[in-house]
């Protein structure tokens, strides 16, 4: 497994080889970042709980592999998530009230600015990998660089749709980069019992595709894998099945109790020896590129980030009822306007 | 005017969409040097070349999920499932993310994409090459479906399809392939989709239906006449969406109404047609709907008796043609 800085902020000999690559600047940002993304789900969570949100999937613990990823991309490469990547969807350029609605159950949420080549959240499991790589087919049928990349939990390759996935694009090498982030756990159910191979990324060799396996709660290395995989998929080498091993410190959702099936020691050594956001802190610290002062300003100012988007979010227009019958299609049929018609003078829907 | 089969109506569609318009590409199972099993992309791969007419592996889920990402990127993907009955496999890309996507990315993302598939039996194709799947998908909102019976009717919805801003499934049954013959125009005219068409004009009863059995219907109209009876024959063409215009005003044409499809009864598009004309038609009625449709049995056998026995023909639509014109 690639690691290259230790659970306690060491960096390990390939880490010292390839710290120059970044800039410190770079650095810093990622520990910003993570730090965003970390105090933006634990709002999420109490929002939950106060019933400002709906039911909410957690990411905390998974900021490494979701950061150093997305650090990684052009904002003109696409991006197809699941339901977890709220870090990912935050440092593409979708704003903090957007990712707020979408749990408030705002179709807003879904809908990026102009020019951020994010899907909505893929909920089925799997079906965005098979979209990934037809997004990385138009790409290559317009001759352009742009990769695209799919976001996937250890759950998802038990699916039909990883092995389809991979397979066409094994096939026509195209440029995809296929991230899982296994965190251990899908609801209940433990990696070991998910797969008989001991690892995601060895499977890659039966598509004859590069499989890396790095630590995902080291954003160091996860941001160097990303790079070295998006380079060769620009150059037209192909894909990589990247697999990020990280652990989920919550529950599946905050509809779920993880207490129910995790051993508790494992859940401790976890939160308490190998933290993403604390390694990278002590790293950085280690090596003079931050000081607490600036760590407690960033999280103060991401504190006040993060309530400007609830703020938002929550000040925003309440959805119409009629919104129901929007975007069914690209014009709306004679059947969905008798149908809005009746939503709207609250007449018995005799017809439809 | 040319005349052409049925089959070469669907080429030529695809050739001229992709002459018109270089986003436009298909691919599937066979559809490159082989030209499709059934030969309805034949002549594509030479003249556009393998990445636009792309051999994929057995691997339906993909065919559609990645049609449904280069769509999302702007391009015009033509899908093709080899069999109907094959589709399988692409219901979850189908149904949970291309009729959905629109949708749910509030009108940001959307998937203007065509799937097509042969469908249909009566050409001994057995269990898993026979079968109508209509009923899985005209209940998902979303899907365009289109259901042509004739060579005219396939070129000019095949380029409304192609043209759709949204994904549209076009089935095409697979026995109108060669023996359906028909005048073609050759210049570049369209369809809409959701308009249905009078195939026969008649004042005795109504046949609603779609594809192969439009055929069999006229063929059904053509022994009543001798016997007086004259039959009203209406060809969906699209079944989403509905030309519900069209259905209640040949319902008022008659006061009878025989619906027919190949697919099975229960749960099969007729129940909605009917559904409709009784919600809405009741007062034209001199007779209660009818539906005649394929029987309740999980495939069309290959059995050559039983697969005759499971199958519609113009002898049992005119028998209920004539049932309905005697109530």
């Amino acid at each position: 497994m690639i690691q290259w800085v230790t659970p306690e902020g060491k960096l390990t000999k390939q880490g010292l080889k390839h710290w120059s690559k970044f800039s410190n600047d770079e650095k810093r940002e990622w520990l910003r970042w993570m730090i965003l993304a970390r105090q933006f789900d634990r709002r999420a969570i109490l929002l939950q709980r106060q019933g400002r949100i709906g039911t909410y999937a957690p990411l905390e613990g998974q900021e490494a592999a979701q950061i150093g990823s997305s650090m990684a991309l052009h904002p003109e490469d696409w991006v197809f998530p699941s339901y977890r990547e709220h870090g990912v969807a935050l440092k593409v350029g979708m704003p903090i009230s957007q990712v707020f609605l979408y749990w408030m159950g705002r179709v807003e949420g879904c809908k990026p600015p102009e020019g951020v080549r994010l899907m909505p959240p893929t909920v089925p499991i799997a079906t965005q990998i098979p979209q990934a790589v037809g997004a990385a087919w138009a790409s290559k049928l317009r001759k352009e660089t742009f990769v695209s990349v799919a976001y996937f939990g250890d759950g998802a390759t038990s699916e039909g749709d990883f092995h389809e996935g991979l397979n066409f694009a094994g096939v026509f090498k195209l440029p995809v980069i296929f991230f899982c982030q296994n965190n251990g756990y899908a609801i209940s159910v433990p990696f070991n019992r998910q797969s008989a191979s001991e690892t995601i990324a060895e499977r890659a060799k039966a598509y004859q595709i590069p499989g890396v396996l790095v630590d995902g709660n080291d954003v160091f290395a996860v941001r160097g894998v990303m790079e070295e995989a998006i380079a060769r998929a620009r150059k037209g080498d192909g894909p990589t099945l990247i697999e990020a091993v990280t652990y989920r410190k919550g529950s599946h959702t905050t509809a779920d109790d993880a207490t129910r099936y995790r051993p508790s020691d494992e859940v401790k050594e976890w939160i308490e020896e190998r933290d993403p956001v604390e390694r990278w802190r002590a790293c950085l610290l280690h090596e003079g590129l931050i000081s607490l002062e600036e760590v407690e300003s960033w999280t103060h100012h991401c504190d006040e980030q993060v309530d400007l988007g609830i703020k938002e979010a929550e000040s925003s227009t309440p959805a119409l009822a009629t919104h129901l019958f929007e975007y069914v299609y690209h014009e709306v049929s004679r059947k969905l306007m008798r149908q809005k018609t009746e939503c709207e003078t609250r007449e018995i829907p005799w017809l439809n | 005017m040319a005349v052409m089969s049925y089959i070469e109506a669907v080429t030529l569609a695809m050739r001229e969409e992709m002459q018109r318009d270089s986003q436009v590409f298909v691919l599937g199972e066979d559809v490159g040097v082989r030209g499709g099993v059934f030969r309805a992309t034949d002549g594509l791969y030479s003249e556009f070349g393998e990445d636009r007419v792309l051999d994929t592996p057995l691997t339906e889920s993909a065919i559609a999920g990645v049609a449904i990402g280069a769509a999302a990127y702007g391009k015009r993907p033509i899908a093709e499932m080899q069999f109907a009955d094959f589709i399988m496999p692409a219901i979850n890309q189908i149904i949970s993310e291309a009729a959905k996507i629109r949708y749910r990315s509030n009108n940001k993302w959307s998937c203007p994409m065509v799937v097509r598939a042969p469908y249909g039996g009566g050409i001994h194709g057995a269990l898993y090459h026979s079968q109508s799947v209509e009923k899985i998908f005209t209940g998902v909102p979303g899907l365009k479906i289109v259901t042509p019976s004739t060579p005219y009717d396939v070129k000019g919805l095949l380029k409304s399809a192609i043209r759709d801003d949204d994904p549209v499934l076009f089935f095409e049954h697979k026995r109108c392939y060669r023996l359906i013959k028909g005048e073609v125009p050759a210049d570049d005219y369209t369809i809409p989709i959701g308009k249905a068409d009078v195939k026969r004009e008649g004042t005795d009863v109504t046949v609603i239906t779609y594809g192969m059995m439009v055929h069999f219907a006229l063929q059904a109209a053509e022994q009543l006449e001798k016997d007086g009876i004259s039959v009203h024959v209406l060809d969906l063409r699209t079944l989403v969406p509905l030309d519900k215009e069209a259905i209640l005003e040949a319902v008022a044409k008659t006061g009878k109404v025989l619906v027919v499809h190949e697919d099975n009864l229960t749960g099969g598009f007729g129940g909605e047609v009917s559904a409709i004309i009784a919600e809405e038609a009741f007062f034209e009625l001199d007779a209660p709907v009818r539906r005649l449709a394929g029987p309740d049995v999980p495939a069309m056998p290959y059995s050559p008796t039983l697969e005759k026995e499971f199958i519609l023909n113009p002898d049992k639509i005119a028998k209920a043609i004539r049932e309905l014109a005697e109530f």
